[in-house]
């Protein structure tokens, strides 16, 4: 089910930096113009080109660009649908951190062939945790930094996060870990969010 | 003896949301805050004026609820057909009330949208909210999927269209002939093959950007010369070949082809050059070789196109048998 996140990909080059610079990244990576299916399967190392290709093309690192599709993913009119689902993960900010975990799940819920990291959520005090996130998902560490920052405003909460160093927290090889501080949940009103929109 | 808990209101209403507490009388002593957000003036009432059995039925007596299958109700209330509720009745003391839990069952979807309900509106171990994001993933995925087979119709229309079209003329290509002439329906047809003469010279003349313009000035002049139903197909380099529904005479269809030999005869403007080209044809109809298929069809329709460019070029021939051998 790769063919989902190149699609986003390729939205999030259309929509944020125009068709230009998709139809470039296309070319460079050897993918037709027309994109990707999301309903359909690529292989692997296609997701990789790609984002490399954009890298080149846009002359930003592949991790700023995934942090930033992360925020895309959240923020962006067009991705409604995602931005919604992961409400449902909690009514605040804090109740949506912990729901994190059963994400994976959730995914296959909706769609049985969409693969996302296990993660795992450890309070380090009070208002502190960490979030690692398994290894064998490249760039997954940027994408949920972005993604979770963009969740944080949407759910209106104060909160600080940053890419940890990864060996030093005695988390698995290949492994990303986020540390979140959650400064304040209640700092501005949030997007609203009604459980029967659709 | 059964042990016996006491329950306090408040907590039997964040317990279940949707409960409704009867005395013996079957008056309402509580009701949880979602239920009582949506119908209002409970307090006190009598259930049976406000409820009704789904179906029509009224309800009785407590103790009769607490005996309709097992205390498994189905229940609407009255004059609103729309809100309609499952629930469970079951015995509860002192005296001899009972408590109702109800919930939506599968009208959840439709009643969170219309009456707005939110999370607070459940208990957290209600999986209202599981079931919302089910079917709102779900319904994105069908979208989704939606789309796909909109867009792979659209392709396979496109790739249909070309696996029948000569990608130079716009013509049919064989394939596409072949499937023409499986659909004719009529029992009488024709079928012309058709060699463009000296076109060879033009190719080796003038080149290729020439043989083709002469080409596509000669699948115009075949499209302006077919009739409504015809088919014409571009089946060689400058073979082609014209179906024509509904010809069982030969005379008809001698003298159309003899007027599109005088048309494709006529000099052909490239640059500064001129292009002079010609066509012999073969023709055979349907009703000379009763039950015969298409491949012997069209080994006839050449062999009179072979005849014809014997005798001169030029000129069209009615196939007769005694040119199958040649």
């Amino acid at each position: 089910m790769n063919g989902l996140i190149n699609r986003a990909i390729q939205c999030f080059l259309r929509d944020g930096w125009g068709m230009a610079a998709w139809l470039d990244a296309a070319r460079a990576a050897g993918v037709a113009p027309r994109g990707f299916e999301p309903m359909l399967d690529y292989p692997p190392e296609v997701t990789a080109r790609l984002l490399q290709a954009a890298s080149d093309r846009l002359d930003r690192s592949a991790d700023d660009l995934l942090e930033d599709l992360g925020t895309y993913l959240v923020s962006h009119p067009s991705r409604a649908a995602v931005r919604r689902l992961l409400r449902f993960g909690g009514t605040d900010f804090r109740e949506f951190l912990q729901s994190l975990e059963d994400l994976p799940a959730r995914a296959r819920l909706a769609l049985p062939d969409l693969a996302l990291p296990a993660m795992r959520l450890e309070p380090v005090g009070g208002d502190e945790f960490r979030l690692t996130i398994a290894p064998g998902f490249a760039g997954a560490g940027a994408v949920a930094l972005g993604l979770l920052r963009a969740m944080a405003d949407d759910y209106g909460a104060l909160a600080v996060l940053e890419a940890g160093t990864e060996a030093s927290d005695g988390a698995a090889e290949g492994a990303a870990v986020l540390t979140i501080r959650l400064l304040d949940a209640d700092h501005a009103e949030g997007r609203a969010f009604t459980l029967g929109a659709v | 003896m059964e042990a016996r808990f006491e329950l306090g209101a408040e907590a039997l209403a964040r317990l279940m949301p949707m409960h409704l507490a009867l005395d013996g009388a079957g008056r309402i002593l509580s009701a949880g805050g979602t239920l009582a957000r949506l119908i209002g003036g409970m307090d006190g009432a009598a259930f049976g004026d406000l409820f009704d059995l789904r179906h029509g039925a009224p309800v009785g007596s407590v103790s009769a609820l607490l005996r309709v299958g097992g205390g498994k109700v189905q229940l609407e209330v009255r004059g609103r057909p729309d809100l309609a509720f499952r629930g469970l009745a079951v015995p509860m003391g002192p005296g001899e009330g009972a408590l109702v839990n109800l919930s939506f069952g599968i009208g959840v979807v439709e009643a969170v949208r219309r009456f707005a309900l939110t999370e607070a509106d459940f208990a957290p171990t209600d999986l209202t909210v599981e079931l919302l994001y089910l079917y709102e993933a779900k319904t994105a995925v069908l979208e989704e999927l939606r789309a796909l087979n909109v867009r792979l119709q659209g392709d396979k229309v496109v790739a249909e269209e070309q696996a029948v079209t000569d990608a130079l003329t716009g013509l049919r290509n064989r394939r596409g002939l072949d499937l023409a002439v499986e659909a004719v329906t009529e029992p009488d047809f024709a079928l012309v093959h058709l060699d463009l003469d000296r076109f060879k010279a033009v190719n080796d003349g003038l080149g290729h950007a020439a043989g083709d313009h002469v080409l596509l000035v000669v699948a115009r002049i075949l499209s302006e010369e077919s009739r409504r139903g015809d088919t014409v197909a571009r089946i060689g380099g400058d073979e082609f070949v014209l179906l024509m529904p509904g010809m069982d005479r030969a005379e008809p269809a001698l003298a159309r082809i003899a007027r599109i030999i005088d048309r494709l005869s006529e000099p052909i403007p490239y640059g500064d050059a001129v292009c002079r080209i010609g066509a012999s044809a073969g023709l055979i109809l349907s009703a000379q070789v009763p039950g015969a298929d298409v491949a012997q069809m069209l080994a006839h329709a050449d062999a009179a196109l072979y005849a014809a460019k014997r005798a001169g070029r030029g000129r069209v021939l009615l196939w007769r048998p005694d040119m199958a051998g040649e």
